[in-house]
C-alpha cells in the first residue's frame, strides 16, 4: 500500500513575525517544526506500511530549508521525501496549496491513501486535506481517530465528532485527516537517523510538476489577508451594591439592557 | 564546550536527550516517589536503537564502546539518575559477556540486550563482600554437566527485573579471590529467587534486590572464561563501567545545576533576581567549573578506554571519583540556591541530591577508588626508578 503524507512546516515558537505587505508569516529565519498534527499522520502512515507493506512518501510545499525537516521524517520510518519549492508557490492560500499538492500527486506513479494532519497549528484552517481530495476527485474523511480496517481499495475508520464518533467506509484511494487521539508518534531511531543522513529529498518546481503558475502562490490565492492582529479581550466589571434583592434587580436590569435576557411576565 | 564528538555520537546524545526531556523529566518525580520501574522508558530506548550502542554490530548493536554508553547515561541522568540505571545497570551486566563471553554466549545473549528485549544485571556484592570483594561466599559446584549455585547476592541493581545475570561465585574455596568464577544465570532458572525490593534513599526508580540461589543448576556452558577467572572478569568489567557511573553523576549534577540557574534568574528577593547577588553567582560559577572539569575527564577517560589502552584502572577510578564528588557537591548547592523550594519533594533537586549520594558509594566506594589510584601511582613510580 503506497501512502502519501502531506506535512507542513510551522513556526516552532509563539513569536511569529508577519510580512506587513502580504500579511503572511515570515518563515525564513524562524525556528521551524513539522506541524504537530502531521506527526500523527506520519506515524499512522508508517504503521499501515509496516502492517501491509508498500511505502510512505512525505510531501510538502515550502522554502528549501523545509527539506531538512522532511529528512528527519526518514528517521521515523518514512521512505521518500518530496518538497515542492519554487518562488511561484510563495504566498499560497489553502486553495493554491491544494492545487499545487494535487498537481504533484497526479504526477506520482500510484497511491492508495493520502494522510494529513487535521489542521496546521499556524493557520488552523483545516482546509487543505478536504480541498486536496476534491481536486483529485477522491473521497475523504476528516478528524479520523482510528482506522478499523484497511485493505486493497477499502478503508473503514472512526471519525471523531463533538459527542462521539462516526464509522465511515470509503473506497481507496482516499484522503483522511487525523486527530492526535489516533496514535502516539514514535521517537526517531538511531538507524533511521543514519539512513536519513544519506537520503536525498526530491525538490520539484512548478515547472517540474507542470503546474499553471497563475493558479499557484499569491497569484492563485483568492484569499486576501487584510490585516493580522492579536485580538484584544476587554473585561469590564460592574459591581452592584445594596441588599440582595436590590442587587438582583440591578443585575436583571443590566442583563435586559444588554439584551442578554428577556423579561417573562 | 566542543568535545568533538563524531556525528554518530552527536546523534546518540540528541536521541537520549529527547527521551530525557520528553519522556523521563515529566515522570521522574512520580517514579521516584512510587518506586516504579521504568519499563516504558526502556521501550523508548529500544525504539530509538539506544540499548545496544556499546554492543558490536554483528550482535545487533551500534558498534560503539564505553563512550557511547556514557553519553546515553549522562543524558538520561540529567532527567533521572534512577531511571538511567535500567540502561546503565544492563551495561554493567552485559560487559562481562562482551569482554569474556565466547562466540556462542555472545550470539545467545547480546542480540536481545541490544534490541532492548532483555535487561541485564551484575552480581558481585554480598553481605560480607563489599569493598572487600574477595569476601564472596556464594559457591558454584560442578556436578556433571551443570554448576550448582548456592548463596545470596545483595543490593543487585535491576534485580528481579533483569533477564540475564552475571554472577560471581566461588568454585575453589582454598584459592581465595583466585577461586572465583563468573557465570551467566537466566531469570526463572529453578532455584533462583529474589529477596525483597530494597527501600533506598535515592535512585528509587531503580530496582535493587537480593538474588537468592538455592541449589540453582545452570548448564556448564554458562561459565564465562575459565574457572578461577571470576575476580578478573569483575575487575575488568568495573574498569569499563565506572565511567558509566561517572557519566551518571555528571548527568545528575547537570540536571541540578540547570534547575538552580533557571531558578536563580526567576526568584526575586530584595527587589531583584537572586542571580544578581555575588554570593549566588560564585556558587553557580563553582558548580559549572566542577561539572565541566568532571565531564572533560569522563569523556577523555572513555576515549582512552575505547582506544584499547591496557591500563585503565587509574583513569577510570579518577573519573568516577571527581564526577561523583562533584555530583554530591553540586546537588547540595543546587538545593541551597533554591532554598525552601529546593528542599521540597515536589521540586526535582532534592531528589537529585538523594540520587547523587549513591554515585560516591557503588561500583567501588570513592575511598576504594583512591586506594586504586594511589596503588597505580606508586606502581608507576616504582617502574620508572628501574
Amino acid at each position: 500500500m503506497d501512502i502519501i503524507v502531506c506535512v507542513k512546516q510551522v513556526p516552532g515558537t509563539t513569536e511569529i513575525k508577519m510580512n506587513k505587505e502580504t500579511n503572511t508569516i515570515i518563515r525564513e529565519g524562524a525556528e521551524a517544526i513539522i506541524n504537530p498534527f502531521d506527526e500523527y499522520a506520519i506515524e499512522e502512515g508508517v504503521r499501515i506500511k509496516e502492517k501491509m507493506g508498500g511505502s510512505v512518501t512525505v510531501l510538502s510545499m515550502g522554502i528549501p530549508k523545509v527539506a531538512d525537516l522532511l529528512r528527519e521524517t526518514i528517521a521515523v520510518g518514512v521512505d521518500n521525501a518530496v518538497l515542492l519549492t519554487d518562488r511561484a508557490f510563495a504566498g499560497a492560500d489553502t486553495l493554491a496549496t491544494s492545487y499545487a499538492l494535487a498537481t504533484a500527486i497526479k504526477n506520482m506513479e500510484s497511491y492508495d491513501l493520502i494522510v494529513c494532519g487535521k489542521q496546521a497549528i499556524d493557520g488552523d484552517t483545516a482546509q487543505v486535506g478536504p480541498s486536496l481530495a476534491e481536486k483529485l476527485g477522491i473521497p475523504h474523511t476528516t478528524n479520523v481517530k482510528k482506522i478499523e480496517e484497511i485493505k486493497e481499495g477499502y478503508i473503514r475508520c472512526q471519525r471523531m465528532t463533538d459527542d462521539g464518533y462516526e464509522t465511515i467506509e470509503m473506497s481507496l484511494p482516499a484522503v483522511i485527516t487525523v486527530v492526535k487521539e489516533i496514535n502516539e508518534p514514535r521517537l526517531p531511531s538511531l538507524k533511521g537517523k543514519l539512513r536519513a543522513k544519506k537520503t536525498e529529498v526530491k525538490l520539484l518546481t512548478a515547472e517540474d510538476i507542470g503546474a499553471d503558475v497563475n493558479l499557484c502562490g499569491l497569484k492563485g490565492s483568492p484569499t486576501q489577508v487584510i490585516e493580522t492582529f492579536v485580538p484584544e479581550f476587554e473585561v469590564k466589571a460592574e459591581m452592584f451594591e445594596g441588599s440582595a434583592k436590590e442587587q438582583a434587580k440591578s443585575l436583571a436590569d443590566a442583563l435586559l439592557s444588554m439584551k442578554y435576557a428577556k423579561r417573562v411576565d | 564546550m566542543n568535545y568533538f564528538l563524531t556525528e554518530e555520537q552527536e546523534m546518540i546524545k540528541e536521541l537520549a536527550a529527547k527521551i530525557a526531556d520528553e519522556k523521563i523529566a515529566p515522570i521522574a518525580i512520580e517514579y521516584d516517589h512510587e518506586g516504579k520501574f521504568p519499563h516504558d522508558i526502556v521501550k523508548y530506548l529500544a525504539q530509538s536503537d539506544l540499548c545496544g550502542v556499546y554492543i558490536e554490530e554483528k550482535y545487533g548493536g551500534l558498534g560503539g564502546g564505553v563512550f557511547e554508553m556514557a553519553l546515553v547515561v549522562e543524558e538520561l541522568s540529567r532527567a533521572c539518575g534512577g531511571i538511567a540505571l535500567a540502561f546503565a545497570g544492563t551495561g554493567l551486566g552485559t560487559y562481562p559477556i562482551i569482554l569474556f563471553g565466547n562466540e556462542e554466549q555472545k550470539q545467545k545473549y547480546l542480540p536481545d540486550i541490544a534490541a532492548g528485549k532483555h535487561l541485564a544485571a551484575f552480581a558481585l556484592t554480598e553481605h560480607d563482600a563489599g569493598s572487600d570483594a574477595a569476601g564472596v561466599r556464594t559457591t558454584a559446584t560442578l556436578d556433571g554437566d551443570e554448576y550448582v549455585l548456592n548463596g545470596t547476592k545483595q543490593w543487585i541493581t535491576n534485580g528481579g527485573e533483569a533477564d540475564v545475570y552475571t554472577v560471581i561465585a566461588c568454585t575453589n574455596k582454598d584459592k581465595g579471590a583466585r577461586g572465583f568464577s563468573a557465570f551467566i544465570v537466566e531469570k526463572d532458572t529453578p532455584g533462583f529467587t529474589y529477596g525483597k525490593k530494597e527501600d533506598k534513599m535515592g535512585i528509587r526508580a531503580s530496582c535493587t534486590r537480593e538474588l537468592i540461589f538455592n541449589d540453582c543448576r545452570i548448564p556448564k556452558e554458562n561459565l564465562l572464561a575459565r574457572e578461577g577467572m571470576g575476580f578478573i572478569v569483575a575487575m575488568k568489567t568495573l574498569d569499563r563501567t565506572r565511567p558509566g557511573v561517572a557519566a551518571q553523576a555528571v548527568g545528575i549534577a547537570t540536571g541540578a545545576f540547570n534547575a538552580a540557574l533557571k531558578y536563580s534568574r526567576e526568584r526575586e528577593q530584595f527587589g531583584q533576581p537572586i542571580s544578581s547577588f555575588q554570593a549566588v553567582q560564585h556558587m553557580l560559577a563553582d558548580m559549572a567549573i566542577q561539572i565541566e572539569a568532571s565531564r572533560a575527564l569522563v569523556y577523555q577517560t572513555c576515549r582512552h578506554i575505547d582506544s584499547g589502552a591496557k591500563n585503565i584502572s587509574k583513569e577510570s577510578a579518577m573519573a568516577k571519583v571527581i564526577a561523583s564528588d562533584t555530583a554530591m557537591k553540586v546537588t547540595t548547592d543546587a538545593v541551597q540556591i533554591m532554598g525552601g523550594y529546593g528542599y521540597m519533594r515536589e521540586y526535582p533537586v532534592e531528589k537529585m541530591m538523594r540520587d547523587a549520594k549513591i554515585t560516591q558509594i557503588y561500583e567501588g566506594t570513592n575511598q576504594i577508588q583512591r586506594n586504586v589510584i594511589a596503588q597505580e601511582l606508586i606502581k608507576e613510580a616504582a617502574k620508572q626508578k628501574k
